[in-house]
Protein backbone atom coordinates (compact mmCIF):
# COMPACT_ATOMS: atom_id res chain seq x y z
CA UNK A 1 0.00 0.00 0.00
CA UNK A 2 1.69 3.07 -0.84
CA UNK A 3 -0.14 5.62 1.47
CA UNK A 4 0.34 4.49 4.76
CA UNK A 5 -3.01 3.76 6.71
CA UNK A 6 -2.75 6.63 8.70
CA UNK A 7 -2.71 9.35 5.72
CA UNK A 8 -5.46 7.52 4.40
CA UNK A 9 -7.94 8.15 6.95
CA UNK A 10 -6.78 11.60 7.22
CA UNK A 11 -7.42 12.05 3.67
CA UNK A 12 -10.35 10.87 4.36
CA UNK A 13 -11.84 12.65 7.23
CA UNK A 14 -10.61 15.55 5.75
CA UNK A 15 -12.41 15.94 3.33
CA UNK A 16 -10.42 16.27 0.01
CA UNK A 17 -10.97 15.18 -2.64
CA UNK A 18 -7.86 13.13 -3.92
CA UNK A 19 -8.42 9.81 -3.74
CA UNK A 20 -5.90 7.10 -2.57
CA UNK A 21 -7.14 4.68 -5.30
CA UNK A 22 -6.37 7.43 -7.79
CA UNK A 23 -9.79 6.71 -9.16
CA UNK A 24 -10.83 10.37 -8.77
CA UNK A 25 -8.52 13.33 -10.02
CA UNK A 26 -7.88 16.53 -7.91
CA UNK A 27 -9.80 19.32 -9.05
CA UNK A 28 -6.40 21.37 -8.98
CA UNK A 29 -5.16 22.25 -12.49
CA UNK A 30 -1.71 22.53 -10.41
CA UNK A 31 -1.84 18.55 -9.37
CA UNK A 32 0.92 17.28 -11.99
CA UNK A 33 1.17 14.05 -13.22
CA UNK A 34 2.92 11.79 -11.02
CA UNK A 35 3.14 8.03 -12.03
CA UNK A 36 2.41 5.52 -9.20
CA UNK A 37 2.89 2.25 -10.84
CA UNK A 38 6.53 3.28 -11.48
CA UNK A 39 7.14 4.64 -8.15
CA UNK A 40 5.21 1.78 -6.28
CA UNK A 41 7.13 -0.60 -8.44
CA UNK A 42 9.50 -3.07 -6.38
CA UNK A 43 11.68 -4.72 -8.67
CA UNK A 44 13.76 -2.73 -10.74
CA UNK A 45 12.42 -3.95 -13.84
CA UNK A 46 8.97 -3.21 -13.42
CA UNK A 47 8.93 0.45 -12.76
CA UNK A 48 11.06 0.70 -15.90
CA UNK A 49 8.16 -0.58 -17.94
CA UNK A 50 5.94 1.45 -15.84
CA UNK A 51 7.58 4.63 -17.44
CA UNK A 52 7.61 3.16 -20.82
CA UNK A 53 11.60 2.32 -20.94
CA UNK A 54 11.87 -1.25 -21.27
CA UNK A 55 13.09 -1.33 -24.82
CA UNK A 56 15.78 1.45 -23.99
CA UNK A 57 18.95 1.45 -26.08
CA UNK A 58 22.19 1.37 -24.19
CA UNK A 59 23.76 4.90 -25.04
CA UNK A 60 27.19 6.38 -23.69
CA UNK A 61 26.08 9.74 -24.58
CA UNK A 62 24.51 9.87 -21.32
CA UNK A 63 27.39 10.73 -18.57
CA UNK A 64 27.02 9.42 -15.33
CA UNK A 65 29.00 11.32 -12.33
CA UNK A 66 28.44 9.53 -9.24
CA UNK A 67 30.65 8.13 -6.27
CA UNK A 68 32.74 4.80 -6.37
CA UNK A 69 31.99 4.81 -2.78
CA UNK A 70 28.95 6.63 -1.29
CA UNK A 71 29.90 8.74 1.94
CA UNK A 72 26.12 8.17 2.93
CA UNK A 73 23.92 6.71 1.34
CA UNK A 74 21.32 9.16 2.70
CA UNK A 75 23.08 11.67 0.66
CA UNK A 76 24.50 10.33 -2.75
CA UNK A 77 25.60 13.18 -5.13
CA UNK A 78 25.11 12.63 -8.70
CA UNK A 79 24.96 14.44 -11.89
CA UNK A 80 24.00 13.46 -15.22
CA UNK A 81 24.09 14.83 -18.50
CA UNK A 82 23.15 14.00 -21.89
CA UNK A 83 24.64 14.38 -25.13
CA UNK A 84 21.72 13.08 -27.23
CA UNK A 85 19.99 15.69 -29.06
CA UNK A 86 16.37 16.00 -28.54
CA UNK A 87 16.57 15.28 -24.55
CA UNK A 88 13.31 15.52 -23.27
CA UNK A 89 14.28 14.10 -19.49
CA UNK A 90 16.27 12.23 -17.45
CA UNK A 91 15.08 9.63 -15.37
CA UNK A 92 16.70 7.76 -12.33
CA UNK A 93 16.57 4.75 -10.74
CA UNK A 94 18.44 2.74 -8.07
CA UNK A 95 18.26 -0.87 -8.47
CA UNK A 96 18.40 -2.16 -4.78
CA UNK A 97 16.03 0.64 -3.25
CA UNK A 98 12.83 -1.02 -2.11
CA UNK A 99 11.51 1.13 -3.97
CA UNK A 100 13.89 1.67 -6.55
CA UNK A 101 12.39 4.57 -9.24
CA UNK A 102 13.87 7.86 -8.02
CA UNK A 103 12.32 10.39 -10.08
CA UNK A 104 12.54 12.00 -13.67
CA UNK A 105 13.61 15.43 -14.37
CA UNK A 106 11.73 17.18 -17.22
CA UNK A 107 13.36 19.73 -19.04
CA UNK A 108 11.85 22.81 -21.39
CA UNK A 109 12.21 25.82 -22.97
CA UNK A 110 15.90 26.13 -22.95
CA UNK A 111 16.70 24.17 -20.26
CA UNK A 112 19.72 22.18 -20.48
CA UNK A 113 19.69 18.60 -20.47
CA UNK A 114 21.76 18.38 -17.19
CA UNK A 115 20.64 17.79 -13.61
CA UNK A 116 22.89 17.60 -10.65
CA UNK A 117 20.94 16.01 -6.96
CA UNK A 118 21.32 14.19 -4.50
CA UNK A 119 19.20 10.76 -4.02
CA UNK A 120 19.19 8.31 -1.67
CA UNK A 121 20.35 4.78 -2.53
CA UNK A 122 19.62 1.77 0.03
CA UNK A 123 22.32 -0.64 -0.88
CA UNK A 124 25.43 -1.29 -3.21
CA UNK A 125 23.58 -1.45 -6.19
CA UNK A 126 23.36 -0.06 -10.25
CA UNK A 127 22.38 3.68 -10.86
CA UNK A 128 20.32 4.02 -13.66
CA UNK A 129 20.40 7.18 -16.12
CA UNK A 130 17.79 6.77 -18.62
CA UNK A 131 17.16 9.54 -21.22
CA UNK A 132 13.39 10.24 -22.86
CA UNK A 133 14.47 11.75 -26.44
CA UNK A 134 12.37 12.62 -29.17
CA UNK A 135 10.31 9.58 -27.55
CA UNK A 136 12.49 7.25 -27.78
CA UNK A 137 14.65 6.01 -24.42
CA UNK A 138 18.76 5.10 -23.92
CA UNK A 139 19.80 3.99 -20.48
CA UNK A 140 23.29 4.52 -18.92
CA UNK A 141 23.96 2.05 -15.82
CA UNK A 142 26.79 2.58 -13.53
CA UNK A 143 27.53 0.82 -10.12
CA UNK A 144 27.48 2.73 -6.84
CA UNK A 145 28.57 0.98 -3.81
CA UNK A 146 27.40 1.69 -0.50
CA UNK A 147 28.52 0.76 3.16
CA UNK A 148 27.40 0.45 6.28
CA UNK A 149 30.27 2.28 8.16
CA UNK A 150 31.58 1.67 11.72
CA UNK A 151 32.81 5.06 13.89
CA UNK A 152 33.18 7.85 10.87
CA UNK A 153 34.87 11.23 11.99
CA UNK B 1 40.64 -3.67 0.90
CA UNK B 2 44.23 -3.37 2.68
CA UNK B 3 46.48 -5.13 4.15
CA UNK B 4 49.25 -4.46 6.50
CA UNK B 5 52.30 -4.38 4.35
CA UNK B 6 55.80 -5.12 5.66
CA UNK B 7 56.52 -1.16 5.16
CA UNK B 8 53.36 -0.33 6.71
CA UNK B 9 54.26 -2.44 9.84
CA UNK B 10 57.68 -0.82 9.81
CA UNK B 11 56.42 2.68 8.93
CA UNK B 12 53.76 1.90 12.24
CA UNK B 13 57.49 0.65 14.53
CA UNK B 14 59.07 3.92 13.52
CA UNK B 15 56.27 5.68 13.97
CA UNK B 16 55.45 4.40 17.94
CA UNK B 17 59.04 4.48 18.42
CA UNK B 18 58.89 8.52 17.64
CA UNK B 19 55.74 8.94 19.22
CA UNK B 20 57.06 7.46 22.07
CA UNK B 21 59.84 9.74 22.55
CA UNK B 22 57.08 12.42 21.80
CA UNK B 23 55.62 11.17 24.77
CA UNK B 24 58.57 10.69 27.49
CA UNK B 25 61.23 13.67 26.24
CA UNK B 26 59.16 16.72 27.89
CA UNK B 27 59.09 18.59 24.76
CA UNK B 28 57.33 21.39 24.59
CA UNK B 29 53.95 22.07 23.00
CA UNK B 30 55.58 23.45 19.89
CA UNK B 31 58.18 20.79 20.01
CA UNK B 32 54.86 18.51 20.21
CA UNK B 33 52.98 19.93 17.18
CA UNK B 34 56.40 19.94 15.43
CA UNK B 35 56.85 16.10 16.04
CA UNK B 36 53.87 15.26 15.29
CA UNK B 37 53.53 17.25 11.89
CA UNK B 38 57.24 15.70 10.69
CA UNK B 39 55.36 12.22 11.36
CA UNK B 40 52.88 13.08 9.42
CA UNK B 41 54.53 14.31 6.60
CA UNK B 42 56.18 10.84 6.85
CA UNK B 43 53.21 8.89 6.75
CA UNK B 44 51.62 10.83 3.44
CA UNK B 45 54.18 12.37 2.23
CA UNK B 46 51.49 13.23 -0.44
CA UNK B 47 49.26 15.03 1.65
CA UNK B 48 49.69 18.89 1.84
CA UNK B 49 49.59 20.32 5.14
CA UNK B 50 46.81 22.99 4.73
CA UNK B 51 44.75 19.43 3.63
CA UNK B 52 44.87 17.95 7.32
CA UNK B 53 41.21 19.55 8.00
CA UNK B 54 39.72 17.20 5.71
CA UNK B 55 40.65 14.45 8.28
CA UNK B 56 39.97 10.83 6.99
CA UNK B 57 39.68 12.47 3.33
CA UNK B 58 43.21 13.48 2.77
CA UNK B 59 43.66 9.63 1.24
CA UNK B 60 39.88 9.63 -0.51
CA UNK B 61 39.60 11.35 -3.20
CA UNK B 62 36.04 10.04 -3.85
CA UNK B 63 35.11 11.08 -0.31
CA UNK B 64 36.03 14.53 -1.13
CA UNK B 65 34.49 14.43 -3.91
CA UNK B 66 31.39 13.98 -2.57
CA UNK B 67 32.29 16.41 0.38
CA UNK B 68 32.97 19.37 -1.75
CA UNK B 69 29.83 19.01 -4.11
CA UNK B 70 27.74 18.41 -0.42
CA UNK B 71 29.75 21.59 0.80
CA UNK B 72 28.27 23.96 -2.11
CA UNK B 73 24.68 23.62 -0.85
CA UNK B 74 24.75 21.67 2.89
CA UNK B 75 21.11 20.04 3.11
CA UNK B 76 21.57 21.20 6.98
CA UNK B 77 21.97 24.70 6.09
CA UNK B 78 18.18 25.39 8.02
CA UNK B 79 20.24 24.35 10.91
CA UNK B 80 22.80 26.66 10.20
CA UNK B 81 20.00 29.09 9.89
CA UNK B 82 18.13 28.24 13.25
CA UNK B 83 21.57 29.13 15.29
CA UNK B 84 21.72 32.24 13.15
CA UNK B 85 18.45 33.52 14.36
CA UNK B 86 19.40 32.71 17.93
CA UNK B 87 22.74 34.68 17.33
CA UNK B 88 20.52 37.60 16.39
CA UNK B 89 17.74 38.18 18.86
CA UNK B 90 18.66 40.41 21.68
CA UNK B 91 18.76 39.88 24.86
CA UNK B 92 15.90 41.36 27.05
CA UNK B 93 18.52 44.10 27.83
CA UNK B 94 18.66 44.75 24.11
CA UNK B 95 22.17 43.35 23.49
CA UNK B 96 23.25 40.04 22.08
CA UNK B 97 25.69 37.72 21.43
CA UNK B 98 27.61 39.95 19.19
CA UNK B 99 28.22 42.23 21.67
CA UNK B 100 30.20 40.05 23.98
CA UNK B 101 33.03 39.24 21.87
CA UNK B 102 35.96 41.29 19.29
CA UNK B 103 34.60 42.24 16.39
CA UNK B 104 31.12 41.51 16.64
CA UNK B 105 32.56 38.05 16.88
CA UNK B 106 33.73 37.39 13.67
CA UNK B 107 37.44 35.80 13.73
CA UNK B 108 37.37 35.00 17.36
CA UNK B 109 36.30 31.08 17.47
CA UNK B 110 39.77 30.13 16.50
CA UNK B 111 41.19 31.60 19.94
CA UNK B 112 39.37 28.83 21.49
CA UNK B 113 39.80 27.37 24.01
CA UNK B 114 42.32 29.62 25.78
CA UNK B 115 43.81 29.32 29.62
CA UNK B 116 42.07 31.59 31.67
CA UNK B 117 44.69 32.53 34.97
CA UNK B 118 41.94 34.10 37.17
CA UNK B 119 39.76 31.00 37.14
CA UNK B 120 42.55 28.41 36.29
CA UNK B 121 40.60 26.78 33.99
CA UNK B 122 40.45 26.40 30.20
CA UNK B 123 37.81 28.35 28.63
CA UNK B 124 36.01 26.77 25.77
CA UNK B 125 33.92 29.19 22.92
CA UNK B 126 30.89 26.97 24.12
CA UNK B 127 31.87 28.59 28.12
CA UNK B 128 32.20 31.67 26.62
CA UNK B 129 28.79 31.79 24.67
CA UNK B 130 27.13 31.13 28.49
CA UNK B 131 29.32 33.56 29.72
CA UNK B 132 28.04 35.96 27.38
CA UNK B 133 24.47 34.92 28.56
CA UNK B 134 24.78 35.34 32.08
CA UNK B 135 26.77 38.47 32.07
CA UNK B 136 23.42 39.94 30.40
CA UNK B 137 21.33 38.22 32.71
CA UNK B 138 20.28 35.23 30.56
CA UNK B 139 20.02 31.32 31.65
CA UNK B 140 22.69 29.37 30.61
CA UNK B 141 22.37 26.73 27.67
CA UNK B 142 23.29 23.16 28.58
CA UNK B 143 25.98 21.72 26.87
CA UNK B 144 25.57 18.83 24.39
CA UNK B 145 22.59 19.47 23.45
CA UNK B 146 21.59 19.86 19.98
CA UNK B 147 19.24 23.29 20.68
CA UNK B 148 20.10 25.92 21.25
CA UNK B 149 24.02 25.27 22.25
CA UNK B 150 24.50 22.80 19.07
CA UNK B 151 22.74 25.07 16.20
CA UNK B 152 24.10 28.35 17.60
CA UNK B 153 27.77 27.03 17.53
CA UNK B 154 26.73 25.72 14.06
CA UNK B 155 26.49 29.44 13.08
CA UNK B 156 28.68 31.53 15.54
CA UNK B 157 31.22 29.48 14.21
CA UNK B 158 31.02 29.89 10.47
CA UNK B 159 31.85 33.36 11.34
CA UNK B 160 35.70 32.45 12.04
CA UNK B 161 35.77 30.30 9.11
CA UNK B 162 38.64 30.71 7.27
CA UNK B 163 40.91 31.92 10.57
CA UNK B 164 43.78 29.96 11.55
CA UNK B 165 43.33 27.89 15.20
CA UNK B 166 45.37 30.23 17.45
CA UNK B 167 45.78 28.41 20.71
CA UNK B 168 48.35 29.98 23.18
CA UNK B 169 50.15 27.62 25.40
CA UNK B 170 51.96 30.82 27.50
CA UNK B 171 52.00 30.37 31.27
CA UNK B 172 52.48 27.38 33.62
CA UNK B 173 49.21 27.16 34.25
CA UNK B 174 48.30 27.01 30.72
CA UNK B 175 50.87 24.53 30.21
CA UNK B 176 49.37 21.86 33.33
CA UNK B 177 46.37 22.03 30.96
CA UNK B 178 47.73 21.36 28.00
CA UNK B 179 49.91 18.56 29.65
CA UNK B 180 46.49 17.34 31.44
CA UNK B 181 44.67 16.89 27.89
CA UNK B 182 47.93 15.45 26.16
CA UNK B 183 48.13 12.79 29.05
CA UNK B 184 44.35 11.60 28.11
CA UNK B 185 45.52 11.52 24.53
CA UNK B 186 47.83 8.95 25.16
CA UNK B 187 46.19 7.03 27.75
CA UNK B 188 44.71 3.62 27.68
CA UNK B 189 40.99 3.22 28.49
CA UNK B 190 37.90 1.06 28.28
CA UNK B 191 37.63 -2.41 27.70
CA UNK B 192 39.11 -2.18 24.70
CA UNK B 193 42.32 -0.54 26.40
CA UNK B 194 42.79 1.95 23.52
CA UNK B 195 44.29 5.19 23.41
CA UNK B 196 43.19 7.77 21.23
CA UNK B 197 46.54 7.94 20.05
CA UNK B 198 46.39 4.33 19.25
CA UNK B 199 44.25 5.02 16.30
CA UNK B 200 44.62 8.66 15.48
CA UNK B 201 47.93 8.69 15.62
CA UNK B 202 49.62 5.48 14.76
CA UNK B 203 46.98 4.12 12.95
CA UNK B 204 45.67 7.57 10.89
CA UNK B 205 44.78 6.13 7.26
CA UNK B 206 44.41 2.31 8.67
CA UNK B 207 40.99 1.53 8.33
CA UNK B 208 38.79 0.15 11.41
CA UNK B 209 35.69 -1.19 11.38
CA UNK B 210 35.55 -0.31 7.38
CA UNK B 211 36.42 3.02 8.32
CA UNK B 212 39.23 5.19 7.21
CA UNK B 213 40.87 6.76 10.93
CA UNK B 214 41.26 10.15 10.34
CA UNK B 215 44.41 11.59 11.82
CA UNK B 216 45.20 13.72 15.01
CA UNK B 217 46.64 16.91 12.98
CA UNK B 218 43.51 18.99 12.10
CA UNK B 219 40.86 17.45 13.95
CA UNK B 220 40.53 20.14 16.19
CA UNK B 221 39.71 22.41 12.81
CA UNK B 222 35.95 21.25 11.64
CA UNK B 223 33.51 21.36 14.12
CA UNK B 224 30.40 21.69 14.87
CA UNK B 225 29.96 18.10 12.12
CA UNK B 226 26.80 16.66 10.60
CA UNK B 227 26.81 13.45 10.12
CA UNK B 228 24.71 11.87 6.89
CA UNK B 229 23.99 15.87 6.91
CA UNK B 230 21.59 15.79 9.46
CA UNK B 231 23.29 14.73 12.94
CA UNK B 232 25.17 17.62 14.73
CA UNK B 233 27.88 16.45 16.71
CA UNK B 234 30.31 19.02 17.96
CA UNK B 235 34.34 18.11 18.68
CA UNK B 236 33.55 16.86 22.48
CA UNK B 237 30.47 15.12 21.19
CA UNK B 238 32.89 13.18 19.21
CA UNK B 239 35.13 12.01 22.12
CA UNK B 240 31.47 11.41 23.66
CA UNK B 241 30.59 8.51 21.25
CA UNK B 242 34.19 7.80 20.67
CA UNK B 243 35.03 6.85 24.05
CA UNK B 244 31.67 4.52 23.96
CA UNK B 245 32.68 2.90 21.15
CA UNK B 246 36.39 2.27 23.28
CA UNK B 247 33.89 0.76 25.89
CA UNK B 248 34.24 3.33 28.21
CA UNK B 249 32.45 5.49 30.18
CA UNK B 250 32.80 8.96 28.58
CA UNK B 251 33.39 12.17 30.57
CA UNK B 252 30.59 13.81 29.79
CA UNK B 253 30.14 17.82 28.12
CA UNK B 254 32.10 20.24 29.41
CA UNK B 255 34.17 18.07 31.87
CA UNK B 256 37.73 19.35 32.57
CA UNK B 257 39.05 15.97 30.60
CA UNK B 258 37.08 16.98 28.07
CA UNK B 259 38.43 20.95 27.97
CA UNK B 260 41.95 20.07 28.36
CA UNK B 261 41.96 17.56 25.98
CA UNK B 262 39.88 19.88 23.33
CA UNK B 263 42.77 22.42 24.62
CA UNK B 264 45.78 20.31 23.72
CA UNK B 265 44.31 19.37 20.00
CA UNK B 266 43.88 22.67 19.24
CA UNK B 267 47.18 23.19 20.15
CA UNK B 268 48.31 20.50 17.89
CA UNK B 269 46.05 22.36 15.06
CA UNK B 270 47.41 25.68 15.49
CA UNK B 271 47.75 27.66 11.92
CA UNK B 272 45.58 25.45 10.24
CA UNK B 273 42.40 27.06 8.95
CA UNK B 274 39.24 26.43 10.49
CA UNK B 275 35.82 25.49 8.47
CA UNK B 276 32.71 25.05 10.91
CA UNK B 277 29.30 23.42 9.94
CA UNK B 278 30.65 20.33 7.80
CA UNK B 279 29.34 17.34 6.14
CA UNK B 280 30.50 14.29 7.41
CA UNK B 281 29.85 10.58 6.29
CA UNK C 1 18.15 29.83 -4.18
CA UNK C 2 21.51 30.89 -6.05
CA UNK C 3 21.26 31.87 -9.47
CA UNK C 4 24.17 32.58 -11.58
CA UNK C 5 24.63 34.30 -15.81
CA UNK C 6 26.82 33.21 -17.89
CA UNK C 7 26.59 34.84 -21.23
CA UNK C 8 22.72 33.74 -21.70
CA UNK C 9 22.85 30.45 -19.69
CA UNK C 10 21.34 30.60 -16.54
CA UNK C 11 23.00 28.19 -13.25
CA UNK C 12 20.09 27.37 -11.06
CA UNK C 13 20.88 25.97 -7.55
CA UNK C 14 18.28 25.55 -4.72
CA UNK C 15 17.94 23.77 -1.84
CA UNK C 16 14.55 22.58 -0.81
CA UNK C 17 13.82 22.39 2.55
CA UNK C 18 11.87 18.79 3.42
CA UNK C 19 12.38 16.23 5.74
CA UNK C 20 11.57 13.77 2.56
CA UNK C 21 10.50 11.04 4.91
CA UNK C 22 10.66 7.08 3.91
CA UNK C 23 8.14 5.48 6.14
CA UNK C 24 10.89 3.30 7.60
CA UNK C 25 12.51 5.56 10.09
CA UNK C 26 11.27 5.30 13.53
CA UNK C 27 10.62 8.17 15.92
CA UNK C 28 12.48 7.87 19.00
CA UNK C 29 11.17 9.75 21.26
CA UNK C 30 7.47 7.65 20.57
CA UNK C 31 8.87 4.83 19.25
CA UNK C 32 6.74 4.80 16.25
CA UNK C 33 7.40 4.93 12.10
CA UNK C 34 7.31 8.39 10.50
CA UNK C 35 5.41 8.42 7.88
CA UNK C 36 5.98 8.92 4.04
CA UNK C 37 5.99 12.44 3.63
CA UNK C 38 7.97 14.23 0.61
CA UNK C 39 7.95 16.02 -2.15
CA UNK C 40 5.81 14.95 -5.65
CA UNK C 41 6.77 17.66 -8.03
CA UNK C 42 8.77 20.32 -8.45
CA UNK C 43 8.18 23.15 -11.17
CA UNK C 44 10.83 25.88 -11.98
CA UNK C 45 9.95 28.53 -14.36
CA UNK C 46 11.79 30.95 -15.99
CA UNK C 47 9.37 34.44 -16.59
CA UNK C 48 6.29 32.25 -16.01
CA UNK C 49 7.30 29.24 -18.43
CA UNK C 50 8.12 26.04 -16.90
CA UNK C 51 12.14 24.89 -17.43
CA UNK C 52 12.34 22.42 -15.05
CA UNK C 53 9.51 19.68 -13.97
CA UNK C 54 10.01 16.80 -11.76
CA UNK C 55 7.88 13.93 -10.35
CA UNK C 56 9.78 12.56 -7.03
CA UNK C 57 8.90 10.43 -4.16
CA UNK C 58 11.03 9.42 -0.98
CA UNK C 59 14.53 8.19 -2.82
CA UNK C 60 15.16 12.14 -3.27
CA UNK C 61 17.58 12.96 -0.22
CA UNK C 62 16.55 15.25 3.06
CA UNK C 63 16.54 18.84 1.79
CA UNK C 64 16.95 17.72 -1.63
CA UNK C 65 19.28 19.85 -4.08
CA UNK C 66 18.49 20.41 -7.50
CA UNK C 67 21.38 22.19 -10.04
CA UNK C 68 20.68 22.83 -13.31
CA UNK C 69 21.18 25.12 -16.60
CA UNK C 70 18.69 27.31 -18.80
CA UNK C 71 19.38 28.93 -21.86
CA UNK C 72 18.14 32.47 -23.23
CA UNK C 73 17.91 33.77 -19.75
CA UNK C 74 18.84 37.52 -19.55
CA UNK C 75 19.66 40.02 -16.01
CA UNK C 76 15.99 40.73 -14.15
CA UNK C 77 14.53 37.49 -15.21
CA UNK C 78 12.48 35.24 -12.65
CA UNK C 79 12.93 32.31 -11.60
CA UNK C 80 10.34 30.51 -9.61
CA UNK C 81 10.47 27.23 -8.04
CA UNK C 82 6.98 25.53 -6.62
CA UNK C 83 7.12 22.18 -4.92
CA UNK C 84 4.04 19.58 -3.67
CA UNK C 85 4.40 16.81 -1.26
CA UNK C 86 2.07 13.77 -1.24
CA UNK C 87 0.46 15.68 1.90
CA UNK C 88 -0.82 18.67 -0.60
CA UNK C 89 1.13 21.11 0.73
CA UNK C 90 2.94 23.62 -1.30
CA UNK C 91 5.95 26.19 -1.14
CA UNK C 92 7.07 28.63 -3.22
CA UNK C 93 10.22 30.48 -3.83
CA UNK C 94 11.40 32.92 -6.37
CA UNK C 95 14.59 35.20 -6.80
CA UNK C 96 16.36 37.16 -10.10
CA UNK C 97 18.85 36.96 -12.36
CA UNK C 98 21.19 39.12 -11.35
CA UNK C 99 23.96 40.83 -13.91
CA UNK C 100 26.35 38.16 -15.83
CA UNK C 101 29.55 37.27 -14.17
Amino acid sequence: MFYSRRSFLHRLTSGLLVSALGLLQPLAAAAAKWNRAAFEAGKVEAAIAAVGASDASPSDNIVIKAPEIAENGAQVPIEITSNIPGTEAILIFSDKNVQPYVGTFEFKNGAEPFIATRIKMGDTSNLRAYVRANGKYYVKVREVKVTIGGCGA
Amino acid sequence: MMTMSKRVVWKIAAALLLAGLVHASNADPQGDRQHIIEYFAQRFPEVQLEDYIYGAMITNADARAQYEQIMEFPPFMNDIDAGRKIWETPFRNGKRFADCFPNGGRNVAGNYPYYDEKVDRVITFEMALNRCLKDNGEPEMAYGQREPMGVLTAYARTLSDSMRLNIRVDSPGARAKYEAGKDLFYRRIGQLNAACAGCHLYNAGNIMRMEIISPVLGHATHWPIFRGGEELMTFQGRFNRCMEQMRAAPYGYNSEEWNNLEYFLSYLSNGLVVKSSVFRK
Amino acid sequence: MRVRLNGDVAEIRALLEHPMETGLRKDPATDELIPLHFIKTVIVKLNGKPVLETEWAQAMARNPYIQFRVRGAKPDDEVTIEWEDNEGQHSEASAKVPPPE
